[in-house]
């Protein structure tokens, strides 16, 4: 057992935690922060996608240990004050789900290419995003919220 | 609108279910668990159609009651029904019924679904059934509550029940400009309603909440994280779960060394007989303890993916084969001998894995003798049955909630996580989670069926079918019949025993007979030279069909399009569960990679009146989508009691990069009633494609998959790729 210290959506997170488990599991079974998803364990899904230091990473192969340099952001760490982050509204406005258990990694995912690439091309919407799976079949609603929140954030909404 | 989840653990807080057992109490005494206000409850209901399906028990109805509506002093209407929500958006659709007849603000409306302590007893959610028969239900009792608060008020009032009017959770008297809320007319009442009779309801044509795109119901919770999914309940004092897995299906244990897990700190394994599990105080641990159990298993050699057709045919269930066929009229045998064009032709669809991207979960509480399981499931009931027979105790000892899940289609009808984590949680003498892998729930959950279909037909030369014979072993007899005008058609289903644990599916057979039958509807259209559209209007009389094929060919412009070799056009149609949708593809094939890519898919749907169109638009995408994976690449790979590709890196599903262009075409007929829309929307994209390859390039492909990602053993293997 190793004692770690996790910046996660802003707050320093003691916990206590095998060598070796992943952020995954140290963010929903011991932090009880269950926005991040188990869709797979294997980096085939992208349900458990979080930012490290703003880049999207699979928590589910990515060992605890690992992030705890990093500030961690997971779905939970988005909203601001009551306010949704322009991608989550994006994805709100767009109806972009159906079961909505692939959304809080496809708007982490979306918001890490959105970081990097404010106006993306499709193609550059496509290539980033088809590490995740939504098995509900929204992709074309989930393309047309990230090309939505491209624009919001243009027009000034924030990240 | 407040979460069912909330909503629940509110009243489990209050007691109220420990305290009054629902089903055992008269009707009456309802009111006591409300306090007051007004309660409308279903009775009596035959006068409803019964749910379809295979058979469960005595169950086939609901035996007293179906639904209830509470309308409490402070205006709030609480609906429940067993039914549940897996993202078909049936929350927000229902509510919207409700909020159209009771003519309230839909926001006024929380609903209570499969909750086996709170809602009455339903079969389960599948069959695209909550639309045609829970929406009538509730709106049958959302009328009779509308109807008893407009007469409340006119006793009030003290003026004829004609006279008062109902608005916006008001009634209203017109003639005094008096109005009283909802609230206001049930406070300190303990008013009791019961329901057997159709009212008559508000068409269609006259709906104003109904009828519109409402978003989904807390759609805000999903983009933040907040909404809790089965495998995001905990209890206090919760520990987590797992079970060990047979290195194959009907394997035997040899031999179990434990000691190594047993040194693990906090970890204790539960051995009961073929049972053997293991909890500790975090999943990790739980985890790392399976890994050290140190297991044997002799499995038995068994049927492979090469020998599955062949078995079909040589293993029938003799007792259901016994029934005959589901349909006959005239003389195939004469029809055939006299038709100067004539085919016969096989068809395969393999077995497919749902893979919902939550998998199979549940949290188990035991308090005394009285077992609550959060789980996702489809048949909340089912579940509590199988609980009940699990650990022989009466169902009323069971509790099952269904908080709104990450899907299903079809694919979670059954309680095994529920089942294993009260095990779990018995022996542990605490609240125990259990959370199925990726792998698990490729392996251990069920399989849509495989088929093997044989179709035989004669035309005259004129593009009139004459003749048509279809059997499908295995996969079903869903959409078997033809919707096109024949004279002669022997028409069979034919159960056979399945190597794999079979069950429902998103349109479960439909997707085999229709990629069959709208395959070979193409072949004899080339075969008699006529355009595929043109053949198909020819044979067809069903006006909802023919309006459908008529609205898919315009939007797609078909006719004006001519295939070449590495661009094909395909057209495929159908009807099922009342639903009438038509699909076209236009696909690309590399001339030399043979790598095929739809790129554009225009599909007309149409389903009676629409409840929520935006909602409706989603389901029929999603469909489209998901009937790609099954089309082109899925398939499960078995030999030997094991699968061998259960992970998302050996069994592709559709991503984005295999998304179309997709144009969704829905004909609102307000004047027929509303059928379900989560299924059929599948079934016509695999023999479009197949009709849109053979177009482009003279080959048929008459096996699903039609490009897999290895090729499926005891198969032709397929030209194309995906
Ligand atoms: S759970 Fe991490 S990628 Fe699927
Ligand atoms: S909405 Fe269900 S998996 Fe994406």
């Amino acid at each position: 057992m190793g004692d770690l210290v996790l910046n996660i959506n802003g707050a320093n997170l003691h916990v206590n935690a095998p060598t070796g488990e992943s952020l995954l599991s140290v963010l929903r079974n011991r932090l009880n922060l269950t926005g991040t998803k188990y869709g797979c364990g294997e980096g085939q899904c992208g349900a458990c996608t979080v930012l490290l230091d703003g880049r999207a990473v699979r928590s589910c192969l990515t060992p605890a240990s690992v992030a705890a340099d990093a500030k961690i952001t997971t779905i939970e760490g988005l909203e601001q004050k009551g306010t949704l982050s322009p991608v989550q509204q994006a994805f709100l406005d767009e109806g972009a789900f159906q079961c909505g258990y692939c959304t809080s990694g496809m708007v982490i995912s979306a918001t890490s290419l959105l970081r990097t690439t404010p106006n993306p091309a499709e193609e550059e919407i496509v290539r980033h995003m088809n590490g995740n799976i939504c098995r509900c079949g929204t992709y074309p609603r989930i393309l047309d919220a990230v090309k939505r929140a491209s624009q919001m954030i243009a027009k000034g909404g924030s990240r | 609108m407040r979460t069912h989840n909330e909503l629940a653990v509110g009243l489990a807080q209050h007691n109220i279910h420990d305290t009054l057992g629902w089903f055992q109490l008269d009707r009456r005494d309802f009111l006591k668990i409300f306090s007051g206000g007004l309660l409308v409850c279903l009775t009596g209901a035959s006068a409803w159609p019964q749910e379809s399906g295979r058979s469960f028990d005595d169950h086939e109805l609901p035996k007293d009651i179906s639904a209830w509506l509470h309308i409490a002093a402070d205006g709030c209407v609480t609906v429940y029904t067993g039914k549940v929500e897996v993202g078909q958006n049936i929350r927000t659709s229902l509510a919207q019924l409700v909020a159209e007849e009771l003519m309230v603000p839909f926001d006024a409306i929380t609903m209570v679904m499969g909750d086996t302590d709170l809602t009455p007893w339903d079969m389960g959610t599948f069959g695209s059934r909550s639309t045609p028969t829970m929406g009538p239900q509730l709106r049958t009792i959302a009328t009779a509550a509308r109807q008893t608060l407009i007469e409340t008020a006119a006793r009030r009032w003290n003026v004829p029940p004609a006279t008062p009017r109902a608005a916006d959770g008001k009634v209203i008297n017109p003639r005094k400009s008096q109005s009283l809320s909802y609230g206001d007319l049930t406070r300190g009442e303990k008013l009791v309603k019961t329901v057997s009779n159709e009212v008559r309801l508000t068409p269609a044509k006259d709906w104003k909440i109904a009828g519109t795109s409402i978003p989904k119901a807390d759609g805000r919770d999903f983009v933040t994280g907040k909404h809790q999914y089965p495998s995001d309940i905990t209890r206090p004092g919760m520990m987590f779960g797992k079970v060990l897995r047979p290195q194959g299906f009907n394997a035997t244990l040899v031999s179990l060394d434990i000691s190594e897990a047993e040194k693990m700190p906090g970890v204790k394994v539960v051995r009961e007989s073929d049972f053997i599990g293991v909890v500790a105080a975090d999943a990790w641990t739980a985890e790392r303890a399976l890994v050290a159990f140190q297991a044997k298993w002799n499995v038995p050699a068994q049927l492979s993916n090469k020998e599955l057709f062949d078995s079909f045919k040589q293993n029938p269930e003799t007792d259901r084969d016994e029934s005959g066929p589901e349909h006959v009229t005239g003389s195939v045998t004469q029809a055939m001998a006299a038709a100067p064009v004539k085919l016969e032709q096989q068809y395969t669809v393999q077995y497919i894995a749902h893979a919902p991207l939550e998998p199979r979960a549940a949290v188990a509480e035991w308090v005394g003798d009285k077992l609550t399981v959060w789980t996702g499931t489809q048949r909340p009931f089912g579940v509590r049955d199988e609980l009940a027979e699990a650990f022989r105790v009466p169902t009323t000892k069971v509790r099952v909630i269904q908080p709104d899940m990450g899907s299903g289609y079809g694919g979670k009808h059954t309680g095994e996580a529920a089942v294993e984590a009260a095990r779990l949680a018995k022996a542990a003498g605490k609240p125990v989670k259990v959370v199925w892998t990726r792998e698990e729930e490729f392996t251990w959950a069920y399989f849509r069926p495989a088929g093997w279909i044989e179709i035989k037909s004669g035309a005259q030369r004129d593009g009139t079918v004459i003749a048509w014979e279809h059997h499908n072993y295995n996969s079903g007899p869903a959409a078997i019949t033809t919707p096109y005008n024949v004279a002669n058609q022997i028409i069979q289903f034919h159960p056979t025993k399945s190597p794999l644990r079979q069950g429902s599916y998103r349109g479960l057979a439909a997707t085999a007979n229709h990629f069959a039958r709208e395959s070979h509807m193409d072949e004899l259209a080339h075969a008699v030279e006529m355009d595929p559209l043109e053949f198909r209007l020819k044979n067809l009389s069903d006006p909802r069909l023919c309006a459908v094929f008529q609205a898919a060919a315009e939007k797609f412009g078909w006719g004006r399009l001519r295939s070449t070799p590495e661009r094909g056009f395909g057209i495929a149609g159908g009807t099922d569960k009342g639903g009438y949708v038509v699909t076209c593809i236009e696909l690309e094939i590399d001339a030399t990679s043979k790598k095929v890519r739809i790129r554009r898919v225009v599909e007309a749907w149409e389903s009676g009146a629409i409840v929520n169109p935006d909602g409706l638009r989603n389901q029929i995408t999603g469909a489209i989508v998901q009937a790609i994976g099954g089309a082109l690449f899925e398939a499960i790979q078995f030999a030997d009691g094991r699968i061998l590709n259960p992970h998302f890196a050996q069994y592709r599903v559709p991503r984005f990069s295999d998304t179309p262009q997709i144009d969704v075409v829905l004909i609102d007929r307000k004047d027929l009633p509303s059928a379900g829309a989560g299924e059929t929307g599948i079934v016509g994209l695999a023999p479009a494609v197949g009709n849109a390859i053979f177009a482009a390039t003279g080959t048929r492909v008459r096996n699903m998959p039609m490009a897999p990602l290895n090729a499926v053993p005891g198969e032709q293997a397929s030209p194309f790729q995906s």
